[in-house]
């Protein structure tokens, strides 16, 4: 316990450390804020954009568009998977494309996805899907692959059909690498967000890339900054919440 | 009469991917085997032990020849005929109880509660009667095994075919695996075919013994008369053996 607390008292003593000389150089060392704004002004930004509802929305708007474009994304993903598992002809065409597409830096979809959708959601989620769609499908695909081949002949000689394969074993099987696939494709489709938010401009529903965007234009570093922080937060939080807690069980049943 | 089990003529040839080479696993095989028989086949490495039971398994389809079972041609797995491999091939992502009861979801004349009941008798049956909610990793080599066993006998399969499923196992846990095995085969009157490499393993289990060589043929085939329960260190067994090891050691030295 006292040990616990120590391992937890010095970072947070070195981070406030951090802070207050953060502070200290904005107040005496006459930095102009535009450069560089204080912590107070950064936490003063956070206190009265939630207290005005616009940081809180903006949260919302983006996690909204993360949660659909991502679950549309892993099931396509998934679904891509299991064809290229079904379908040497399907693998043979678009593995080599899922390959290449994957290596593409997300933010290289937003000009083509504004010439298709315009300055639109469905823009963003565009970028959002190309942005993660491949690592799952691949990944899917190769956890499929690799299934060991014994558990499909012990399934098989207990009696087990095509479907009851797929269903029972080879999807189970294959999960702790869909699940790594998954979790890839999260931070994809974390990241191809942000800049499909920066990139892409709608007036209605902002996100907070959207604000990102607005704090340049408007100067306002200490809202980049702020706004910066509650993203690097969800980021953290995501994983945590989501995929830890799925990896923890995971590794307490298969060890 | 017709017998249980009926493997005539079979052939099966593997096309190496290397310049066309072949390997003629089994060549024109042919040997029977009777309701209630335990019989254990020596053999050399790479003399088609392994393919033979995946034929009769209906895991691997052959080139020439028959299995008749009841005097049927087989077509495919069918869990009256059941296999067990080296390694035990238990499901990571189900605890044990559902690694038993995977064996009976295709068992569709049971109640659930049948099931489960069944699934706890194995348990006992096999000497884990404690063990129903432990995780796969959380077992000893000769648990896993043993968990193994009962998963393929509680379907009430009316064969089971073992490919050396010992032989990953210390001595010590084999010895032990050697007494449940006669118990549990006396008990439940199954018909079983057990490949091993271990002269003494095969006299002290089977009811019969053959030793295969190259091409699958049967240089050998030998009832064992020695009263049951068996122990391998009785003086009558080491005879026996003994007189069986030259024939093996010539099989190895030919292949
Ligand atoms: N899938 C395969 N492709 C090519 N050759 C194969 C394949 N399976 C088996 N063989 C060959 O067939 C022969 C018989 O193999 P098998 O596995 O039946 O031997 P075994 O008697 O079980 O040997 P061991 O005691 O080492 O398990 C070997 O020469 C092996 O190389
Ligand atoms: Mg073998």
């Amino acid at each position: 316990m006292k040990q616990a607390v120590k391992k937890a008292a010095l970072p947070l003593v070195l981070f406030a450390v951090f802070i207050a000389v953060w502070q200290a150089v904005c107040v005496k060392g006459g930095v102009s804020p535009i450069l560089l704004p204080s912590p107070a002004d950064t936490f003063a930004y956070l206190v009265s954009s939630t207290r005005e509802g616009l940081l809180p929305e903006a949260v919302l708007v983006t996690l909204s568009r993360i949660f659909l474009g991502y679950t549309i994304a892993v099931l396509l993903g998934l679904l891509f998977g299991v064809l290229m598992h079904a379908s040497t002809a399907f693998k043979s065409t678009v593995k080599p494309v899922a390959l290449g597409l994957q290596t593409l830096p997300s933010i290289c979809w937003a000009p083509l996805a504004i010439l298709w959708f315009g300055q639109s959601e469905a823009a963003m989620y565009f970028v959002v899907i190309m942005g993660s769609v491949w690592a799952v499908c691949l990944s899917a695909e190769d956890s499929i692959r690799s299934v060991p081949a014994l558990y499909i002949k012990a399934a098989k000689v207990m009696g087990a059909g095509k479907a009851e394969l797929f269903k029972s074993v080879i999807i189970p099987a294959a999960m702790p690498g869909i699940l790594s696939g998954a979790k890839l494709g999260w931070a994809f489709a974390w990241r191809s967000l942000m800049s499909a938010e920066i990139y892409i401009l709608i007036t209605e529903h902002a996100g907070l890339g959207q604000l990102l965007h607005f704090g340049r234009e408007l100067n306002a570093t200490d809202q980049v900054m702020a706004v910066m922080a509650v993203i690097i937060v969800i980021g953290f939080l995501s994983d945590r919440l989501i995929f830890v807690p799925i990896e923890n069980r995971m590794r307490r049943v298969r060890g | 009469m017709t017998e249980l089990l009926e493997v005539r003529n079979l052939s099966r040839t593997f096309l190496l991917a290397d310049r066309g080479a072949e390997v003629r696993a089994l060549d024109n095989v042919s040997l029977s085997i009777g309701e209630g028989e335990f019989v254990s086949i020596l053999g050399p490495s790479g003399c088609g032990k392994s393919t033979l039971l995946e034929i009769i398994a209906g895991l691997s389809p052959a080139d020439a020849g028959s299995i008749l079972y009841r005097g049927v041609p087989i077509s495919g797995p069918d869990r009256h005929r059941m296999m067990m491999f080296q390694d035990a091939a238990l499901f990571p992502w189900l605890n044990v109880l559902d690694n038993v009861l995977f064996g009976l979801r295709f068992v569709s004349k049971l109640s659930a509660e049948e099931k489960q009941r069944r699934a706890e008798e194995f348990l006992t049956i096999v000497g884990l009667p404690d063990c129903a909610g432990r995780f796969i990793h959380e077992l000893s080599g000769g648990m896993r095994q043993r968990v193994a066993l009962a998963r393929s006998l509680a379907p009430d399969p009316d064969i089971l075919l073992m490919d050396e499923p010992f032989s990953a196992l210390d001595a010590m846990t084999r010895e032990l695996l050697y007494d449940d095995m006669q118990r549990i085969w006396q008990r439940t009157g199954k018909t079983i075919v057990m490949v091993t490499h271990n002269v003494r393993e095969a006299v002290c289990l089977g009811s019969r013994v053959m030793l295969m060589e190259k091409h699958g043929w049967i240089t050998l085939n030998e009832k064992i008369t020695l009263p049951y329960p068996r122990s391998m260190n009785d003086a009558s067994l080491a005879t026996m053996a003994g007189s069986i090891l030259p024939h093996m050691q010539r099989a190895k030295g030919v292949l």
